[in-house]
């Protein structure tokens, strides 16, 4: 790369008139109510450079903004701060608001009196409104110091990469692969599907999972746009929003996928036989299995950790398809946007042996449940309790196991409650002289035909307590578990005895939620599952350009709001895909070569290998399509040679002096009556925009 | 959360001075406001885009101004946005160390923390035992005469 990088601008004149304007935002009564906004709006008129203030009930409404373009057209504005909520909710749409308007969106200065002040001073008003002044000063003196830059494009290439072939994932890439840009489906698996495909029926409908998901995972593997990897993990990801290099392990099948036919002959004659995973461990797989009958790729997989090597399976596969041999294969794609659908596991409670669970035969998870309930199950979609292998006529089942709960997550799962209904409902119809009773905390049930399939569920005479098990034992002699309970609607303790008890595991994170997390550099919120830009706005955007979740990666949900998801990235990356192009940060950094000394401390700072020595100047150079303006090579810089758009070191410096006050500016005496007055600076304050009722 | 009970007396209160980079402890700020978690109003946050691009200039600034105390705050290690931004901060802050000790400040007016967006109880914790500690020791000695 030969690009030369820009030069610190010598034109820009520290004497140029800054001419700032200042937005308080009351939000409502989010800061109005703590901090004193007009108060705020009289100290900043006072501070040098600043021609008018002004207090508006919403900054970001169409009125708000239009006060802002009035007042730069007005007063010639060129510098704008806006005091409000934090810039990750709205310094977009004021850049968008002062561009309008000619001004560069970087002349705009977005000051946090909302998130960092008036939320966390709520009992502090005075305290709170001197801290919002001491900000809103910090915020203008940047303002003064801040240079024009230019956003750059940079080229989308139309391809997307989907991590995760669960009904979310398949969701998005469907929608793309409609659309008609290429998609790469990644699935960690042998096959596609996720835990949809081990789901017995789905609720709130009953429907048969399988069923559904089946012909959906058959269209997905038919789409020439996709192209499915499956038993494939992502290694690396390299570059940026548009231009993302991903390097992907294909794991070893031990066989020839091209020739395999999925026919299974292989596993008739393995002799090994292992605790069959998609079963929830009951009944057996063979060590060369084909994963369940609907898979896709139909295609047999060989687990190597529990193959003797008897060779029994070459022998038996008519199309030689085995390969003893083969080893991991790697493949390099490149696409320009990523989708993040990487699921999760339900919660285990075996290691804290939640209820006796792993302890007591008789005690098993809702998945577990839900394997006995299938008819292609273990069981043939018999219910029946480990012990003795009896039906049960006493079931119980426990709600939110793992969830709810500071010993291990405090969200709320929000499936189990429906996911129990349905379970309860299922054994129910299949035989009616059962008994069931759900021991539950609260029943959330919302959406469409939740709340009937709950009411249904009590006219079928599944019966409904609650409360939270305190004691739960095992009859030593008849396997039956006897639980302890306080009723807490009838105020009384009870007593009970099932034959079977199904604990209703919550939704955890998976390891796949790490891996990306590490991979692409998301943030994780404090349940463990990735964070989105906005949890109302942007809820399957990530902080990462170019990068989206879809289901449960972020954060429990049930089926159609994963496929809702699915969808809603497909068209969030259509975005750019369709553009082809996508706006990145200008905020780079730039070196002054006038004082570089060519000490090439900065290169090996630099994480993307953006700076290079110009061999012939003896200086560092910036190549700005690579640099990701993080600004840490310029930390580094023993000349100041360095600096970074934006984040300038007189820019911040700025903001560090301004912390301060002396006190004698502290309490400034200005009139303050209502109406428009004249700052010592020359500037006034405007209030009649403070009502957006009164606006014009 | 409890309304605090200290009147509004004038006294000195610190003054914090909190570097956070943008993706990590800036979002941890963001999120103890969303979630109300009161904490004294003390510290005045300073956003930078990674917490690599903290200079020690900005440290030294600080304290020649009046900080009682100064916050050097990022991502945790291994979550840097920019891969390993904060491994340089780690490094570049064990120097701070040293020369605000030269300075003859205690070692309560400087600290170094990991705070993910997510964080924000972290944050306001931080922020809380951070001024307490401050309120123990006073007003840093180089502050200047008359800046509050």
């Amino acid at each position: 790369m030969n690009e030369v990088s820009d030069t610190v601008n010598k034109d820009a004149s520290p004497d140029e008139d800054k001419r700032v304007g200042v937005f308080v935002c009351e939000c409502g009564v989010n800061i109005g109510g703590v901090v004193d906004t007009h108060a705020v709006a009289d100290y900043a008129a006072a501070l040098p450079g600043v021609l008018v203030t002004s207090v508006n009930k919403f900054t970001c409404s169409d009125s708000g903004q239009a006060d802002i373009q009035q007042k730069i057209k007005e007063h010639n504005l060129n510098r704008v701060v806006v005091a409000a909520c934090s810039p990750k909710t709205h310094e977009p749409t004021f850049r968008a608001c002062i561009e309008e308007m000619g001004l560069n969106q970087y002349f705009l200065e977005f000051v946090n009196i909302r998130d960092h002040c008036s939320w966390i001073h709520m009992w502090e008003k005075e305290k709170a409104t001197e801290k919002a002044k001491d900000l809103v000063r910090m915020g203008i003196e940047r303002a003064k110091l801040l240079e024009p830059l230019q956003a750059s494009e940079v080229p989308v290439i139309d391809k997307a990469l989907v991590v995760g072939a669960g009904v979310a994932g398949m969701q998005a890439a469907l929608d793309l692969a409609d659309m008609g840009f290429k998609v790469y489906l990644v699935e960690k698996e042998p096959s596609i599907g996720g835990r949809m495909a081990r789901f017995d029926k789905v609720f709130p409908t009953n429907d048969c999972s399988i069923c559904i998901l089946g012909p959906k995972m058959v269209e997905v593997a038919r789409n020439k746009n996709i192209e499915i990897m499956s038993y494939s993990e992502v290694q690396e990801v390299d570059g940026y929003v548009g231009n993302f290099k991903v390097k992907i392990e294909h794991k070893p099948r031990y066989l020839d996928v091209g020739k395999c036919t999925g026919c299974a002959k292989c596993s008739e004659v393995c002799p090994v036989e292992v605790p069959y995973d998609f079963n929830e461990g009951f009944g057996t797989r063979k060590a060369i299995y084909v994963p369940f009958p609907q898979a896709v790729p139909l295609r047999a997989v060989l687990d190597n950790d529990n193959c003797i090597n008897c060779k029994a399976c070459a022998k038996a596969c008519e199309s030689n398809a085995i390969e003893y041999e083969q080893e991991s294969a790697y493949s390099e794609v490149e696409v320009g946007v990523i989708i993040g659908a990487v699921g999760f596991k339900t919660y285990d409670p075996a290691p804290r042996a939640d209820y006796g669970y792993g302890k007591y035969d008789n005690i098993i998870t809702a998945m577990e449940f839900e394997r006995l309930l299938n008819a292609a199950g273990p069981t043939g979609g018999h219910i029946v309790r480990p012990s003795d292998c009896k039906e049960p006529i006493r079931v119980g089942f426990v709600n939110c196991v793992g969830s709810r709960d500071k010993e291990t997550n405090i969200y709320c799962s929000g499936v189990c409650c429906m996911y129990t209904i349905k379970n309860a409902q299922l054994l129910k119809e299949k035989r009616p002289e059962t008994d069931h009773t759900v021991m539950y905390i609260d029943i959330r049930t919302p959406f469409r035909a939740y709340e009937e399939s709950y009411n249904r569920a009590r006219n079928l005479g599944v019966k409904f307590l609650r409360g939270r098990p305190v004691e739960v034992k095992e009859d030593p002699e008849t396997g039956n578990i006897r639980v302890r309970v306080e009723d807490t609607l009838a105020g009384e303790m009870r007593n009970l005895e099932f034959d079977l008890l199904v604990l209703g595991t919550g939704v955890v994170p998976n390891e796949g939620i790490n891996r990306l997390q590490q991979l692409l550099k998301l943030s994780k919120a404090t349940d463990g599952f990735l964070m989105e830009a906005h949890p109302k706005l942007r809820p399957v955007d990530t902080t990462i350009d170019g990068v989206y979740l879809a289901g449960v990666a972020s954060g429990p949900k049930d089926i159609p709001y994963a496929v809702s998801q699915g969808s809603a990235c497909a068209g969030r990356a259509t975005i750019l895909l369709k553009n082809k192009k996508a706006i990145t940060e200008g905020i780079t950094a730039v070196v002054n070569p006038d004082v570089c000394v060519g000490c090439e401390v900065c290169i090996p700072m630099c994480p993307f290998q953006a700076i290079k020595m110009d061999e012939q100047a003896g200086k560092a150079n910036v190549m700005k399509a690579l640099c990701k303006g993080c600004g840490t090579c310029v930390a580094a810089c023993p000349t100041g040679a360095l600096e970074q758009d934006h984040f300038k070191n007189n820019q911040v410096i700025a903001q560090v002096k301004n912390v301060f006050r002396f006190e004698e500016v502290a309490s400034p005496d200005y009139p303050s009556g209502a109406g428009t007055h004249v700052s010592p600076a020359g500037g006034y304050v405007d209030e009649s925009s403070e009502d957006m009722g009164e606006q014009t | 959360m409890s309304p605090d009970a200290t009147p509004d007396t004038g006294k000195w209160e610190p003054k914090i001075v909190a570097f956070c980079c943008n993706w990590c402890s800036y979002g941890g700020a963001d999120s103890a406001g969303m979630g109300r978690f009161q904490q004294p109003p003390t510290a005045r946050i300073i956003r930078v885009m990674c917490s690599g691009r903290i200079d020690p200039i900005h440290v030294f600034n600080a304290f020649l101004e009046g900080a009682d105390a100064v916050l050097v705050t990022g991502c945790h290690i291994g979550d840097c946005h920019y891969v390993n931004g904060n491994d340089k901060t780690k490094i570049k802050y064990k120097f701070l160390e040293d020369v605000v000790r030269e300075l003859g400040l205690e070692k309560e007016r400087l600290y170094l923390n990991w705070i993910s967006a997510s964080e924000g109880e972290k944050f306001a914790n931080f922020i809380r035992d951070v001024t307490e500690e401050v309120k123990k020791i006073g007003p840093s000695p180089l502050k200047p005469e008359g800046v509050a």
